[in-house]
């Protein structure tokens, strides 16, 4: 590969049965949505609130993931760039979906409920934060800022792939410092507003964490997952070696110590701390029923992950880590449905883990999403950052 | 010169491409016995020299999961067999506080397993030699050259062929490396007698400078002609007196200032008859009785003196202060009570004065009053 004139990439058409699968699939979503809705539109909508966490956590994860390449100066990301850049586009669709929820706040927060607010001094005095007026304001905020960012960072990777600028690094690694300070407020006001807020009376300083290593998992695992397939099917470099894939492994297996040690940290001052306004999240979750979810989050979420993946083999074999990959996105739906589903049991005081066609439209409506997304954006695009001065230094990545 | 032992062949690389490039060829060749050495770890050197996995992760593993074990029934033994303790309501096996202590022996003896297998498999304890050792080929490739060495060992092992081979490849200071006479005969390992008693003699030396700092020398003072004064301080012995006590006895009959003697120690009636609270109802007085009376009377009378309190049932609960009877007992019997005690309960007269003890009295009557409220006492 040292010979300069070998031609890296070229680019392939992605099959046309693509955007078929994922309109099918996102149509099939909608249309159960809407009739969950006019069915129990308080279940629905908290499934919807699902929903809305996982193709959230993909964009900006990825976004998150473009930006630690822009600052550590990776080079072993490079060829994946374009990937990453493709898929952080779900942002766009987080608007439209949050869009109904917006439209139903009074069935998801029980802090817009006056008699509420008014029993507890500890929600009242959450008050300046939980009103409905300052919600919409600063989730509109957030998702502003989450396009303002998207379009600094991917755009002019996107006109690289022309002009083939080398200054383009020097921006995206400004902008990605001045990104990830930001990114770490608006990521925390996001799990405070859609996760934490369920139960308003709830105390944890950890949460925001909790979410963004869950977030970063499920966006490496969307990306590890698409780059495999992709690469197997010749839509991407022939030159691409498992040392490329390596790392995919390497910091799947690191977030997953991470999310283990996040999660574990917030437990155990809960529960060391045994002060009620913290332990009734816990509680709720440890109750007949939920508390096989709970522990059963400790496997799916931390062990198999990591047993998975602790070998050196199953880091850069492509066929193992595409099964871990899908573990590992399966894994995050299974966290947010046990971060969000309790506080619907508790609502309607069924206090057991509910699951049905309801909560399997979850995982259609998200596929169809990512896949249609994916499709149209990708469009006519490169695959791999052909521009980027990075590209080939890149491709020679060696373990 | 002649019966020098030849040990490898080395060549010296000048870029990592070279060394690369000169690894693959070599296993092409078929060499299994050889090395490569680098300043620092040169990326996809692993398939160039196709080497298999190393056997260090199973160390690692093993001690790993013997370390949680371990630490975990460590703690078990302690803390929920041995010696349970009641630690703010949490059970006596409370899994999520051990998860932490379990984790850092778990670290700790993996990665101890793995340093100490590296040095027995790889640096073949107790050998401490090696022939490339102290050679200028081992200086160049630790500062910033790239070198490959085939052994002798080799079954494909030619040294004329080796040496062509290794020139061929674009090796520059192409050179035997022979063993050294000395090492073999001398037979240098870390069992060596001469080694140990050295090593012997370092730990002595290293725990008594240990010991002598932490126990000595931090003791000194800086200066001492403020700390070392000719006198006699509290409970020393001393030669100047004949019974060796350096604090002296009162002389008999001394009477502590403001002390007044207690002459009715035996009998009930005559203190009841004879004494009268000199305290009167103020303000300031029954503050100040409150005070002691929530220190030391309420544990077992109760801060209303209904005598359910802190310590119900450690001991029998005594009798509520506000029966007719105690109402109808006279400040000095009360005094009484508190100074010589009382069935179970304990004299108080080393913890309350003279004055306090009234001042307390008369916080009992406020209480009593206040649960037996007559008409006028609203107005």
């Amino acid at each position: 590969m040292s010979n300069d004139n070998i031609v890296l990439y070229e680019r392939k058409p992605l099959p046309a049965k693509l955007p078929l699968i994922g309109w099918s699939l996102l149509l099939i979503g909608v249309a159960l949505t809407v009739l969950a809705f006019s069915i129990d539109n308080v279940r629905a909508s908290y499934n919807l609130i699902i929903v809305l966490m996982m193709v959230f956590s993909v964009g900006f994860g990825s976004l998150f993931l473009i930006a630690l390449e822009h600052i550590v100066g990776a080079d072993w990301s490079v060829p994946f760039r374009r990937l990453t850049e493709i898929i952080a586009a779900v942002l766009f669709a987080t608007p439209l979906i949050a869009l109904p929820l917006f439209l139903n706040l009074n069935e998801v927060f029980s802090w817009l409920n006056p008699v509420v607010m008014d029993s507890d001094k500890y929600i009242k005095n959450k008050s300046p934060y939980l009103n409905e007026s300052f919600f919409v304001i600063r989730n509109i905020v957030v998702f502003l800022f989450m396009f303002l960012f998207y379009f600094l960072l991917v755009g002019r990777s996107l006109k690289q792939d022309k002009t083939g600028k080398a200054d383009t690094k020097k921006w995206s690694t400004k902008i990605s410092a001045i990104f990830l300070p930001i990114f770490a407020i608006l990521i925390t006001v996001v799990a405070m507003d859609w996760l934490m807020s369920l139960e308003p009376k709830w105390f944890s300083t950890i949460f925001g964490v909790y979410y963004f290593a869950g977030s970063v998992l499920a966006a490496l695992a969307v990306l590890t997952f698409i780059a495999i397939t992709l690469a197997e099917n010749g839509y991407l470099s022939k030159y691409l070696t498992e040392d490329h894939y390596y790392n995919f492994g390497a910091l799947m297996f690191a977030f997953t110590n991470f999310w283990a040690y996040i999660a574990f940290s917030q437990f155990m001052l809960i529960w060391y701390a045994n002060i009620p306004d913290e332990t009734m999240w816990y509680m709720q979750r440890g109750g007949e029923g939920w508390m096989t979810v709970s522990l059963g989050l400790i496997f799916i979420r931390f062990l198999f992950p990591y047993l998975a993946l602790v070998t050196r083999p199953s880091k850069s074999n492509p066929f193992r880590l595409k099964i871990i990959a899908v573990w590992v996105f399966i894994a995050h739906y299974y966290d947010l449905y046990w971060v969000i589903m309790p506080e619907y049991t508790k609502k309607t005081e069924l206090h057991a883990p509910v699951y049905s066609w309801f909560e399997f439209t979850v995982p259609i409506l998200v596929l169809g999403v990512l896949i249609v997304v994916f499709s149209l954006v990708a469009g006519k695009k490169n695959l791999m950052p052909i521009g980027d001065p990075k590209f080939r230094k890149g491709m020679e990545f060696h373990l | 010169m002649d019966n020098k032992i030849l040990h490898s062949v080395t060549a010296i690389f000048h870029t990592p491409d070279d060394i690369i490039n000169a690894a693959k060829a070599v296993v092409k060749e078929g060499y299994k016995k050889f090395d490569v050495h680098t300043p620092y770890p040169v990326h996809g050197m692993d398939q160039a020299m196709k080497l298999k996995r190393s056997p260090l992760g199973y160390f690692a593993f093993v001690l790993g999961v013997l370390g949680a074990t371990l630490g975990l029934l460590l703690m078990y033994w302690t803390m929920t067999i041995d010696y349970p303790l009641n630690i703010g309501g949490k059970p006596t096996f409370p899994l999520p506080a051990f998860i932490p202590v379990t984790f850092e022996i778990t670290v700790l003896l993996a990665s101890v397993a793995t340093v100490v297998a590296m040095i027995v498999i790889f640096f073949k304890f107790p050998n401490n030699s090696h022939p490339l050792h102290d050679t200028e080929y081992m200086k160049r490739v630790s500062s910033d050259k790239y070198g490959v060495t085939i052994e002798a060992a080799d079954p494909n092992f030619d040294l004329e062929k080796v040496k062509a081979f290794l020139a061929k490849l674009g090796g520059t200071n192409v050179e035997p490396i022979y063993f050294d006479n000395d090492e073999i005969n001398a037979k240098r390992t870390l069992l060596e007698p001469k080694f140990l008693t050295g090593l012997a003699v370092i730990s002595v030396l290293v725990i008594a400078i240990t010991y002598f700092t932490l126990n000595k020398l931090m003791f000194l003072e800086p200066f001492n002609w403020m700390m070392n004064q000719q006198k006699i301080t509290a409970m020393e012995v001393t030669t100047f007196f004949d019974d060796g006590f350096s604090m002296r006895p009162p002389i008999e009959g001394t009477v502590a200032r403001g002390f007044k003697p207690y002459p009715y120690k035996d009998s009930v009636d005559l203190a009841s008859r004879f004494l009268v609270n000199p305290m009167e109802f103020s303000t300031e007085n029954l503050e100040n009785g409150k005070r002691k009376y929530n220190t030391f009377c309420s544990p077992c009378h109760d801060y209303h003196g209904n005598g359910v309190a802190r310590l119900n049932g450690q001991f029998p609960n005594p009798p509520s202060l506000h029966t007719d009877k105690v109402r109808e007992w006279t400040d000095g019997h009360l005094y009484h009570i508190i100074t010589v005690g009382q069935n179970t309960m304990p004299s108080y007269d080393k913890q309350l004065t003279q004055d306090e003890k009234w001042q307390v009295i008369l916080y009992v009557r406020a209480l009593q009053r206040a649960l037996n409220a007559q008409e006028g006492d609203l107005q």
